[in-house]
């Protein structure tokens, strides 16, 4: 598992309160990890913030997994 | 159309005195003051650095962690309350009728420290733009609490928030009362909360020269009607009262606490904080109780007074009482337990009803602490009985409790031994 796997994981695990197992790649947020639509705004600027990114809004409503968020991340992080 | 009774059936705290209405109607009872330093934020530069802070306050213990976070500390703890008040009421939650259940529950100010942190993470990070959490307008806004109970037992019920600065949970129980009277539901759960001891709370309390600043003494600052009181002591916490319409609460044989006589409120129309000077607002409050629950004033055995320890408050307040009652002032009991509590803003209505409700449910009258002879202020008739520093045993058939924001709004309500 890549370093930006393992930080967006955490990210993960900590703010939907959620067993690391669960967090595969295929998991969906709302789907698989009891996110509701506000849990997911809140995920997308942690990742922001996390890794110094700007995801644009028509990019977010893409990233519905973990392997999306991980994808996207590993593409566009400087 | 005939208004139908209204009775308590259900109470739950968390206070600077408890985690429960038990521990806090014991402290109180006892004369135990709830102040201290400030543990919440360093107020070290600060005129005021202690307050009534709820205790040993772990919120784990109630939610789980993803939970905890969209909630504001004082949306933690309505729904800390409202949880034992719902408990204790007995309510059985699969056979009533959900429809019939409504919320009212109170903050003054609500999610102040929700507000600061994504206020002040903002101006810090100006130049990136806008970045807030989306769960910063939902956790702040002072009507969530009654959202979140709502979700939390499915009650669809009449829902939302009161909101007159101190005498905002007197509003929403006044609300709930005239709700059930009128046929609206058949239980409510009301009350308030509030947890404003915070930076911008004290601080902003503090640019006002509300809050005492007796730092080398906080368990002794809240001290009112004494010649040397110099303002408020903040308190926080969350209280809950359950009530119910006779009927309801009598078919299902639930124990019932008192029974809800009636509400008053007024305004003073006068200035933005200063309570009137001769206590117009608060004397019309409490005859609009009176009236509403068809009472003389002679039938009063308690008054629960708003009572801040503040220099002009405590004096009109104490017009006002003597105004109204005229020669039975000297034979009721006065307290002001804002002097062991702390002043609990949004929850000070719903802390003092419920103190009122254990009240006539004890017939002991908590005191008011702090008071030392030679310490009287000229302006206040001492001849009248404030219940200073002893709590004291006697029959309480009525109570009633004050309570005046600012703004100039009063809320009064009058509660009695329930008598079938």
């Amino acid at each position: 598992m890549s370093e930006i796997a393992s930080r967006v994981k955490a990210i993960i695990v900590d703010k939907l309160a959620v067993e690391e197992s669960e967090v595969t790649p295929e998991a969906s947020f709302t789907n698989d990890l009891g996110a509701d639509s506000l849990d997911t705004v809140e995920l997308i600027m942690d990742f922001e913030k996390e890794f110094g990114v700007s995801i644009p809004d028509d990019q977010t409503e893409k990233i519905q997994t973990v392997g999306d968020a991980i994808a996207y991340i590993e593409a566009n992080v400087k | 159309m005939e208004l139908k009774r209204v009775v308590v059936t259900g109470l739950g705290a968390i206070t600077p005195l408890g985690h429960n209405v038990a521990d806090t109607w014991a402290a109180v009872v006892d004369g135990v003051s709830g102040a201290g330093p400030i543990t919440r934020f360093d107020a070290s530069l600060f005129k005021t650095q202690f307050a009534c802070e709820v205790k040993d306050f772990d919120p784990s213990l109630y939610f789980d962690r993803k939970e905890a976070r969209k909630y504001d500390r004082y949306a933690q703890y309505a729904v800390i309350a409202a949880k034992e008040g719902v408990e204790d009421s007995g309510l059985d939650l699969e056979k009533v009728n959900k429809n019939r259940v409504g919320v009212i529950f109170a903050a003054g100010i609500g999610g102040i420290r929700t507000f600061e942190e994504e206020v002040g993470g903002f101006y810090l990070n100006e130049d990136k733009g806008p970045r807030f959490n989306p769960f910063f307008i939902p956790k702040m806004i002072a009507d969530i609490a009654a959202g979140h109970i709502s979700m939390m037992y499915g009650f669809h019920g009449p829902n939302y928030a009161t909101v007159s600065a101190c005498a905002s949970s007197t509003n929403a129980l006044i609300d709930a009362f005239n709700n059930i009277r009128l046929g609206k539901a058949d239980v409510i759960v009301t009350g308030g909360a509030e947890a404003a001891i915070t930076v911008a709370g004290i601080g902003g309390f503090n640019a006002m020269h509300a809050i005492s600043t007796r730092n080398d003494d906080p368990k002794g600052a809240s001290r009112p009607f004494s010649a040397s009181r110099d303002g408020f002591v903040m308190g926080e916490g969350g209280v809950c009262l359950v009530l119910e319409e006779l009927e309801h609460a009598l078919a299902r044989g639930a124990k019932i606490y008192a029974e809800v006589a009636g509400g008053g409120m007024s305004a003073d129309a006068y200035h933005l904080t200063a309570t009137h000077p001769e206590g117009l607002g608060a004397t019309l409050v409490m005859e609009n109780a009176l009236a509403d629950a068809e009472m003389k004033p002679e039938e009063v055995d308690y008054i629960n007074v708003h009572g801040t320890s503040t220099p002009v408050g405590d004096i009109s307040e104490v017009k006002a009482i003597k105004k109204v009652f005229g020669q039975h002032a000297y034979d009721l009991n006065i307290s002001s337990t804002k002097s062991m509590t702390g002043h609990l803003l949004g929850a000070a209505g719903a802390i003092e009803a419920m103190i009122c409700v254990k009240s006539v449910e004890n017939d002991i009258v908590p005191p008011t602490i702090n008071f030392t002879e030679g310490d009287e202020d000229p302006e206040i008739d001492y001849k009248l009985n404030f219940t200073f520093n002893k709590a004291q045993k006697r029959t309480v058939n009525v109570a009633l409790s004050n309570t005046f924001g600012f703004g100039g709004h009063n809320a009064s309500i009058i509660v009695k031994k329930f008598v079938k």
